[in-house]
Parts: C-alpha cells; sequence; structure tokens
C-alpha cells in the first residue's frame, strides 16, 4: 500500500505518459457508455414523446412507472441482465454474459427510463405551448413528434449527457455482467474498484483523475448547450 | 337551418374538394369551464365573403370564439356549421393568427419553411412570402428574437402560406407601429379581395372602420349587436358597444 503522495505522483505520471493499460481501459469505458446512450435515447426519445403527447386510460400509471424507473439500482439492474445472460438463462445461447454487449446491454436499461422521463417532461411542456399552433396546421402525429424533438433539440442534449454521465460512473451493473476482465470488459469504474481493494491505488487514483474530468467535460457541455440555447432564444 | 345535424360526419369531404369559402351558422353556443361562463347562448350566421370585425371588452370570449369557429375546442353545448361541416372537418381549410404568436425555436425563413412543408405546399415561396410581410433581412435569425410586430407579422405571413379560404386574426396589430399596422390591413385586405373569408378580433375602433364589412359586439357571453359596418359606427344599437365605443372614443 502507497501512501496518498505517493499514489498521486504515480497516478499522475501515468495519465501524463498516456500508459496503454489505462488508456485502453478509458476507451473501452466511453465506448460501451457512450453506445448505452445511443441506443437509450433511441428508444427512449419516442417513448418519451409518444407519453407527452398521447391521452390515454392509465397514463398516470405509466409516468409513475417511468418517474419510478430512473431510480432503477444499478446493481439490481446488473443483476436481472447477468440472470438472462448466463449460460442457465434464456438468452444464455447468445454467449453474451462477460463481453462490453452485455455491459452496454445494462448500461442502456439503466438510462433508457432516464431518456425517457426526462425527455418527456421537456416534449409536454413544449407541446402544451404548441398544441394549438399544431392543431391550427392539422399536423399528423408524426409530423407533431418530428417537430417536438427538433424544437427541444438543445433540452434534448442535455438529457442525453445526463445519461451519458450517469452511464459512464456506474459500477454495480458493468461489474456483474462484465466482470472486470483485463483487456475485454474492464472499464474505468470497475477498475477502480478492484485496483483500490488490490491495494493498487495509482492506478485506481488515475482512473479516478480521468473519470473526474469526464465528468467535469459533461457538465461543460451541459452548461455550454445551454448557454448556446438561451443566446438562440431556443430555450 | 341545422345543416350540422343532418350532415353525417362520415360525408367529410376530401381536402381536394374545395367549393370555395362557406358560409358560418352559429347557434346557441356554451362555453364552460367548470363554474365560470363565458360564452352563454351566443348565435349570429355571417356569409360566405367579407371581413367580419368581432368586438368587445377584454375578457368577452372573442379569442375563445375564434377557437370554436376554427375547430381547436368543442363548445359545452350548441351547434357551429361551415355550410354543414363541424369546424373541425374545415380546419385544414383555415388558418388563425393567434393573439400571441406560437413561433417554432427555428429561424424565421424555417418557420415559414416548416408550413409549406408539412401542408404540402410550393416551397419556394418562402422569399415571396417573406418579402410580403417585410421580413426579408430576419430571415435567417431565430424567430424568437423577433420584436413583437415582427413576431406578429411572421405568424400573418406563416397563416397565408397555407392559403387559407378563412382567415382568422386575433388582434393582429395589437403591437404594431402604425406603418406595419397599414402594411398588415392592405395584406388582409388584399387576401380579402381575392376571397378570403376574414374573422378579425380588435379593439382598434379605427381599424374596425376601416375594415369592417361588419361588425359581431360581444357581451356577457351573446352577442350583444351584429350590424354592417357603417349602422354599427354611426350609431350602435346595444348600450353596451355604445358605452363601449364612447370610453375608447373620448377616453
Ligand atoms: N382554460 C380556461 N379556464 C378558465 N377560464 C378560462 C380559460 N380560458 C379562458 N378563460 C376565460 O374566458 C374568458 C374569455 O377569454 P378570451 O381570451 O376569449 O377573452 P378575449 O375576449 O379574447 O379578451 P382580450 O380582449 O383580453 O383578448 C376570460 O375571462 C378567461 O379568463
Ligand atoms: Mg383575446
Amino acid at each position: 500500500m502507497q501512501s496518498i503522495s505517493e499514489a498521486f505522483g504515480l497516478a499522475l505520471a501515468l495519465v501524463l505518459s498516456g500508459d496503454a493499460d489505462l488508456i485502453e481501459i478509458v476507451l473501452l469505458s466511453l465506448r460501451v457508455s457512450l453506445t448505452a446512450t445511443v441506443v437509450a435515447c433511441l428508444i427512449g426519445l419516442p417513448i418519451g414523446a409518444l407519453v407527452a403527447i398521447a391521452r390515454f386510460r392509465g397514463r398516470n400509471a405509466v409516468l409513475i412507472v417511468m418517474n419510478a424507473l430512473m431510480g432503477l439500482p444499478p446493481v439490481v439492474v446488473g443483476l436481472l441482465v447477468y440472470l438472462y445472460l448466463s449460460r442457465s438463462g434464456p438468452l444464455g445461447f447468445l454467449g453474451l454474459l462477460y463481453t462490453p454487449t452485455a455491459m452496454i446491454i445494462a448500461q442502456t436499461i439503466l438510462i433508457a427510463p432516464i431518456v425517457a422521463a426526462l425527455s418527456r417532461q421537456v416534449l409536454e411542456d413544449l407541446h402544451a405551448e404548441y398544441a394549438d399552433q399544431f392543431r391550427s396546421l392539422c399536423l399528423t402525429r408524426v409530423q407533431t413528434i418530428q417537430a417536438l424533438l427538433w424544437d427541444a433539440r438543445y433540452s434534448l442534449l442535455t438529457v442525453g449527457l445526463a445519461g451519458f454521465g450517469r452511464a459512464v460512473a456506474e459500477v454495480g451493473a458493468v461489474i456483474i455482467v462484465g466482470g472486470n476482465i483485463d483487456h475485454l470488459t474492464r472499464v474505468m469504474t470497475t477498475a477502480i474498484a478492484l485496483e483500490t481493494s488490490k491495494g493498487d491505488l495509482a492506478l485506481a487514483l488515475a482512473l479516478g483523475i480521468i473519470l473526474l474530468v469526464i465528468a467535469l467535460c459533461v457538465n461543460g457541455a451541459v452548461q455550454s448547450v445551454r448557454m448556446t440555447a438561451v443566446k438562440q432564444a431556443y430555450v | 337551418m341545422s345543416d350540422a345535424v343532418a350532415m353525417p360526419h362520415s360525408l367529410t369531404a376530401p381536402s381536394e374538394d374545395r367549393a370555395g369559402p362557406l358560409s358560418l351558422d352559429v347557434r346557441d353556443i356554451v362555453l364552460r369551464f367548470g363554474e365560470t361562463t363565458v360564452l352563454d347562448g351566443l348565435s349570429f350566421a355571417l356569409g360566405a365573403s367579407g371581413c367580419t370585425m368581432v368586438m368587445g371588452a377584454n375578457g368577452s370570449g372573442k379569442s375563445m370564439l375564434l377557437k370554436l369557429l376554427h375547430g381547436l375546442m368543442e363548445p359545452s353545448a350548441g351547434h357551429i356549421s361551415w355550410g354543414g361541416y363541424a369546424p373541425q372537418e374545415v380546419t385544414a381549410r383555415q388558418a388563425l393568427v393567434f393573439q400571441k404568436p406560437v413561433l417554432l425555436r427555428r429561424t424565421v425563413a424555417a418557420n415559414i419553411d416548416f408550413v409549406l412543408k408539412t401542408r404540402g405546399k410550393d416551397r419556394a415561396r418562402v422569399t415571396a412570402l417573406l418579402d410580403h410581410v417585410g421580413l426579408t433581412q430576419k430571415a435567417d435569425q431565430p424567430a424568437r428574437l423577433l420584436s413583437g410586430g415582427e413576431a406578429q407579422r411572421l405568424a400573418l405571413a406563416r397563416a397565408l402560406a397555407t392559403d387559407p379560404e378563412v382567415l382568422f386574426l386575433d388582434e393582429p396589430t395589437a403591437s404594431l407601429d402604425p406603418a406595419s399596422v397599414l402594411a398588415i390591413e392592405r395584406s388582409v385586405s388584399d387576401a380579402r379581395d381575392r376571397g378570403v373569408r376574414i374573422i378579425f378580433v380588435t379593439h382598434d375602433v379605427g381599424q374596425a372602420r376601416r375594415m369592417a364589412d361588419d361588425v359581431v359586439f360581444l357581451h356577457r357571453g351573446r352577442v350583444a349587436e351584429h350590424s354592417p359596418s357603417t349602422e354599427f359606427f354611426a350609431g350602435p344599437r346595444s348600450s353596451a358597444a355604445r358605452d363601449y365605443l364612447n370610453g375608447r372614443i373620448v377616453v
């Protein structure tokens, strides 16, 4: 076990030297979480849009479920995906357990509800403003959804960034379905958990620093998207 | 008389069948929001052409009436018939310029293009429509950064882009400078002369005098008076309209 200052020194050296293992882990993290974010948006945005403009029986129940799913505990999602993908599970024949694909699936399940619930709120507010005008123009439901998605583009971008932020920082689900296998499924959060328990604080800290920088960048991106939107009066 | 009742809803005319503007028959419509009654047995009839001004005090239900006639809302009771069609059946043949213009979060030109595209019109008309309302210089600006008067002009251009048979205008010149008021009035008059049925809400007595063929005056949820413009401004029959005009003219 190294002292804290020693660990910090080694961590900085790793980051600055562009250590190959470190880069591999970071790139895999980004690949998994970005893919999960894109898939979650493809699923979550249409659902959010539909629920935002449709009026049907049981809509309130759907809203409650959507909001509740936002708080899904990652370990529970990991466990469920594990059960489905494990050799004896219903999807075991796919052989996906302990692959990046399994991690993408778990993270998608984790953040699709976030994208759906947040975008539902954004699109419903916008629709309240546009509804009379759109009815006057006799838009079809598809035209309405397309126009809402486009006009809410800045807000939806921040929704996507929020989803990505949650995915890249979560550890519970990916450690269960990915297994933290070196060179295969080791991502930043699982590596931090493992290296810390092994006592290799340098690598853990180096990854921690990068994760923090990514979190900062995501927040910076959200902020600049908001500012652009305000400047263009697109909020 | 009660065409609206006799006409089954399945007999919807195909959208291409445009027989020209339709006359309007409004019978005993009531509009309630919970305990409040906004319109209380309102009736009137309009011919198929011309420019009708709708006047009345703030809160007398003018904006709600336009939404009902355009098919955006259902009355609590009563019948509205456009030559036998229910309002929802002819919404696509009409356009409404809202009291508060609802502009898309896009550029000025894109706001017009959106309407032309979704309604299957010739998208090359954007330039001419922008020019028509004097917004050519602003074409590439975000629409929501327009001034109040510019926004109203864009809303009018967007309404004209749909080639409506009936054009509803809800105080479209309320925040405009005198030159823009005249420009809007000219383009509305042009539309009227091309056969577009105009139904125009205003508080501007001078404007009503300039534009109106007839005036519908709302008071206490009913039509207090419906007279040809000349008669209305020479001396309204109803005391409500007289008070309204006096208040406007004296102050
Ligand atoms: N959703 C609603 N719930 C309750 N009351 C409503 C609702 N919508 C409109 N009203 C009421 O209906 C009345 C008529 O409103 P409307 O907007 O038609 O007035 P108006 O004649 O257009 O007034 P103005 O000259 O100020 O534009 C108002 O008193 C308003 O408060
Ligand atoms: Mg009004």
